[in-house]
């Protein structure tokens, strides 16, 4: 089966306290070479046999409908998942 | 009188509403999600909770159940509807009204005694607040920041759309400190405050959500 | 923690009954799995042969402290020897249950129950809380009820330790997160912080739950052929060996940080299921219910069978998984939350099913009662376990720990206030009141209250920071409850016995204060090791305490809950018996609130005070002083008091009623004040030579069964003729003034609300931020 990995992210403009604490946060535990923070999702679909072009369309019209507020968020990727980046 | 009060799984305000609707002497009707079916009601509200546990956003999963088939034509076409809270984040979702709302900027759930200022008392559910009445509503969740884009902000504020604002100190980051707003119809208003907390004395810190009940009734008279 | 493998030792093929009957030379991992070597050799008499691996699961699980309340089983006789027959009068369900049920009057019955959930807390905060909070719902919803309240009594260590920097947010955010998704008021509790909770924060929960007389459902199976139902969330590998592994052992200083499969909540499946459960009960579907909390499936099938007739047949290959990995054994002890057992007539099956299709709640039949004593489990087929449930859930091993009154403890009650330095002047005094004000104990904790929903349901009609929290249950008379969960921890390190009947003074006290006349008694007690003979000696003396307090007011005790191994190393917490108290009132738009209003109204101090600093607030902040005797008990005059506050509030005879208890007179003064931001006029003479105290013992002195009250003038007489005729001690010591801002104590000091304010609102957001 395959994988076609999503991530949405936060529009820019648009406030991310959550972001805002980790950024707090990591100084304090001795990382300070990050000057920013921002946080998103990552969603995985799995698809029977390999990832088509068809199944990357429909994941990216099912972000835009459902996985992402084009309000606020931002579709960023859609690509298939690959060994390289393969999980357990 | 009928008032429709949606429950999705996981509605927690939706009895409350329904207290409020019959305190001010019109019929509760309790409208199922899975039913695309309004029942013939007069007005409808979408209730405070975490429909669907809030996941993937607040309101994202409850946008598309069977009952909101029915209401999106039923409101565009001039049904009387108040999103309160996760009926709010319902609504936007939808693209009923617009804007968006996220964390609260504290990052924290937080439930207090609000006051707000009512901006606009030409809506279905404010007409019988004066301009610029101060009211105490209970103000009681965890992702309460609306949030807009600037053409989106000054369209709303220029229109008079924005029905509610924060007054004193902003609770929670939302945007130009909007606490409620409404299409530019008036029949549709969206609030993060809950009105049917604040209905009973005793029970909650004035009675000031009573208005939202009557005003509404008033509304559905002379449609 | 990776899972243990009890039968790596056996084979790596299932471990049946047969086979254990056949090979009873195995080596089992029973020391692993926290049994001691006279338990396995009871369990081995028990079940005439070696056990299989799932049966060694579930009595590991189910024997653990947690779980079978070993070491204090022979305590709890005291509860039977001090419950009068008047005291079983309104109690509906006892102790043993799931939860206890009282009668409040109009057909209309309550449950309450308290609980703790303290090892996970320490180790993943938000979680330990949230699931804390499901599990006592959840006990909540298997008698029957509709939950419709809960509070949460917290305990922290040091406020300005990182480490309670780490917890305190999780915990309460946890606390909120799962109880506001379940549309659960929070209307009241406590926070703590003292040094001997840094490494053993105390997080217990209560939850209030409404129903009618008749509704009531009880956890027991029977009706041979009834069927087995598992329904709610799928099993997967929480919490394996959670309850008894973290529970049964201390956190030890510097060794390994302890790993275990903490159980992660999801309070949106926990709503639906109440919702559910609440529609089966009211379609009569359901015969016998149990919820599933510490040990699972062990627990509830054991429990179950024992109940009822003795005889189950379970098949475990069909509990739906969320992980297909899971053996047998870990099925058995997986703690995966918002899972229900009902008991179901096959007659009634299908519409059991129809009612969790409607809500998308997963039901699965898993067996069903026989007409046996024993608990038959089978996997695919093959039997793996088959036991007598009784000896599995209700005959666990007792034991009899020695106890032993603490060396420690005749210096330290010899160590008394006495020599301590106290202010001089009126100045001193002020300084004191604020240092007080702004201590984490005594400090405003909206921080903390903010975070959660007192208002959903709509019948919330008192919250903290009054005294107790009040709900109404019947909408249509007003007939409600009020509940209060109360302990110093310190007046039970200096004294155990006194310690336990102060906590249960004052929850009574802050439930009569509201205007509730104190029904029923909920504990949770919180303990060190039950190994340390001088923890046993101060559990055994709590229990007594409470047990013959109880007696005294006439009010029983009608279950609860015991945390041992609060602990890090030899250094046990302060014994922390938390006790809440259950109060109805007839009509709850008459509870008292504990701030006034209208100025003009005049303020009375009801009883006696004395000089009894030691253990209090005073010597604690200002001097950093644990030492001395407690202040002394007045059950009597306790009762007392709760009938003129009771009948007081039920006949408009006072406006606001705030009791006394930490910090004295001088903090409910503040406090009162502060409420409504309405000051008042205060003059200590009277009091001070009727009482033979100067100023400062009035202010500070924290004896017992003392209130404030704020008496419109008008009913001034009736109330003092009320007190005089049923031999209340009472004082006029002020009156409330709108022309005063904040207190002036006449002839003492003057202190402004704003300073007042300041010094109480800063403490917590300076730590924790906005």
């Amino acid at each position: 089966m395959g994988h076609v990995v999503i991530d949405v992210m936060l529009k820019p403009e648009i406030l991310d306290p959550q972001g805002q604490a980790v950024n707090g946060a990591l100084p304090r535990l001795g990382f300070d070479q990050f000057t920013d923070v921002r946080q998103g999702k990552r969603f995985l679909l799995t698809v029977d046999g390999a990832v088509t072009d068809e199944h990357l369309a429909s994941a990216r019209d099912a972000a835009e409908k459902l996985l992402s507020n084009p309000v606020i968020e931002d579709v960023v990727s859609v690509r298939e998942l690959r060994d390289e980046d393969a999980e357990q | 009188m009928k008032i429709g009060v949606v429950t999705f799984p996981g509605s927690l305000d939706d009895r409350d509403a329904a207290r409020a609707v019959r305190a001010v002497g019109a019929e509760a009707v309790s409208l199922w999600h899975g039913d695309a079916d309004l029942r013939g009601v007069d007005a409808v509200v979408l209730p405070g909770g975490f429909s669907y546990g809030d996941y993937l956003r607040c309101g994202a999963i409850a946008r598309f159940a069977p009952v909101m088939d029915a209401l999106v034509p039923a409101a565009q076409g001039g049904l009387p509807v108040i999103g309160i809270c996760n009926g709010f984040q319902v609504l936007c979702e939808s693209h009923l009204l617009p804007g968006a709302l996220i964390r609260n900027d504290h990052r924290k759930f937080n439930c207090v005694d609000q006051r707000l200022v009512v901006e606009n008392n030409q809506t279905a559910w404010t007409s019988g607040f004066e301009p610029g009445q101060e009211i105490t509503i209970v103000l009681k969740n965890g992702e309460g920041g609306f949030v807009a884009d600037e053409t989106t902000l000054d369209r709303l504020e220029g229109e008079g759309r924005v029905v509610f604002r924060y007054a004193g100190d902003n609770p929670n980051g939302s945007y130009r400190a909007i606490a409620g707003v409404t299409n530019e119809r008036g029949n549709i208003v969206g609030l993060m405050p809950h009105p049917e907390h604040c209905i009973e004395e005793g029970y909650g810190p004035s009675t000031d959500g009573l208005t939202f009940f009557t005003s509404v009734l008033k509304a559905m008279a002379s449609a | 923690m990776t899972a243990l493998d009890p039968s790596t030792s056996a084979t790596h093929h299932l471990d049946t009954v047969t086979q254990a009957a056949q090979t009873p030379e195995v080596e089992q991992p029973w020391a692993e799995l926290g049994l001691k070597p006279d338990e396995y050799a009871n369990i081995r008499e028990i079940v005439g042969r070696r056990p299989t691996s799932a049966e060694l699961a579930m009595y590991s699980v189910m024997w653990s402290e947690h779980c079978s309340y070993k070491s204090s089983k022979v305590h709890f006789a005291l509860w039977g020897e001090n419950t009068t027959d008047q005291m079983r009068e309104k109690l509906l369900v006892g102790i043993g249950e799931n939860a206890g049920v009282v009668d409040i009057g109009d057909g209309w019955a309550v449950t309450f129950k308290v609980e703790s959930h303290n090892h996970p807390s320490y180790v993943e905060p938000y979680q330990g809380a949230a699931t804390g909070v499901g599990g006592i719902v959840r006990d909540i919803m298997s008698m029957g009820a509709r939950p419709i309240a809960v509070m949460d009594p917290l305990r922290f260590g040091n406020l300005n330790h990182p480490d309670t920097q780490r917890i305190l947010p999780g915990v309460v955010a946890g606390v909120g997160g799962y109880g506001n998704c379940l549309g659960l008021p929070n209307i009241g509790g406590e926070v703590v912080f003292d040094d001997c909770y840094q490494g053993n924060p105390l997080v217990n929960a209560l939850c209030v739950g409404a129903m009618r007389v008749e509704d009531i459902h009880l956890a027991k199976a029977s009706g041979v052929g009834n069927k087995v139902v598992l329904f709610g969330a799928k099993t997967g590998g929480d919490g394996i060996g959670g309850v008894s592994v973290l529970a049964s052992e201390t956190f030890d200083e510097g060794g390994p940080t302890k790993r275990p499969a903490v159980q992660v909540g999801d309070p949106f499946a926990e709503k639906v299921l109440i919702e559910c459960c609440l529609d089966l009960y009211a379609a009569g579907v359901v015969d016998g219910i149990q919820d599933l909390g510490g040990a699972g499936l062990s627990c509830a099938t054991s429990e179950l069978a024992s109940n009822g007739d003795g005889g189950m047949r379970v098949e475990l290959d069909r509990v739906p998984l969320r992980d297909a990995s899971l053996r047998p054994e870990e099925i058995l002890m997986s703690e995966s939350q918002e899972r229900m057992m009902a008991v179901v007539e096959p007659g009634k099956l299908a519409e059991f099913m129809a009612i969790t299709d409607r809500w998308d709640v997963e039901a699965t039949v898993l067996g069903e009662v026989t007409d046996g004593d024993h608990l038959v489990i089978t996997w695919h087929g093959e039997v793996i376990v088959d036991v007598p449930p009784r000896s599995v859930a209700h005959e666990g091993p007792t034991y009899h720990r020695p106890l032993d009154r603490p060396a420690y403890l005749d210096a330290l009650q010899d160590n008394g206030t006495g020599s301590l330095g106290r202010p001089v002047d009126g100045d001193g005094l002020k300084s004191d009141l604020l240092t007080l004000l702004a201590s984490p104990n005594l400090c405003d904790k909206s921080w903390v209250t903010d975070q959660y929903d007192r208002y959903v349901l709509g019948n919330t009609a008192l919250a903290m920071p009054d005294d107790a929290g009040v709900v109404r249950v019947d909408e249509e008379t007003g007939r409600g409850v009020a509940v209060s969960t109360d302990c110093n921890g310190r007046f039970a390190k200096l004294d155990p016995y006194t310690g336990a009947q102060l906590a249960l003074a004052e929850s009574y006290r802050n439930v009569a204060t509201a205007g509730a006349t104190p029904l029923a008694v909920t504990d949770c007690l919180n303990f060190g090791s039950p190994e340390d003979p001088g923890v046993m000696w101060q559990f055994r003396e709590a229990v007594k305490g409470v047990a013959e307090g109880c007696k005294a007011l006439g009010i029983p005790v009608t279950g609860g809950n015991v945390s041992f191994y609060n602990q890090t190393g030899d250094v046990a917490i302060h014994p922390t018996p938390v006790i809440g108290v259950l109060g109805v009132m007839d009509d709850v738009a008459r509870r008292t609130p504990s701030g006034w209003k209208k100025p003009g109204q005049v303020v009375y101090l009801l009883g006696t005070t004395r000089d009894e600093l030691d253990g209090g607030e005073w010597a604690h902040v200002l001097h950093g002083h644990l030492g001395g005797r407690p202040p002394a008990v007045d059950l009597a005059a306790e009762q007392l008091l709760g009938e003129i506050l009771v009948n007081a509030s039920r006949d408009g005879l006072v406006d606001a009623a705030h009791d006394l208890s930490d910090g004295g007179l001088a903090i409910a003064l503040a406090e009162s004040t502060m409420r409504y931001g309405v000051g008042a006029r205060i003059w200590l003479d009277a009091v001070c030579e009727r009482d033979g105290i100067d100023a400062f013992t009035a202010l500070f002195s924290e004896s017992t069964a003392r209130a404030v009250v704020a008496v419109p003038r008008s009913e001034e007489v009736r109330f003092t003729d009320m007190c005089t005729a049923r031999g209340q001690v009472h004082a006029r010591i002020g009156v409330v003034d709108d022309q005063t801002d904040g207190l002036d104590v006449q002839g003492q000091f003057a202190v402004s609300l704003e300073a007042m304010r300041e010094s109480h609102t800063g403490t917590l957001p300076a730590v924790f931020g906005r």
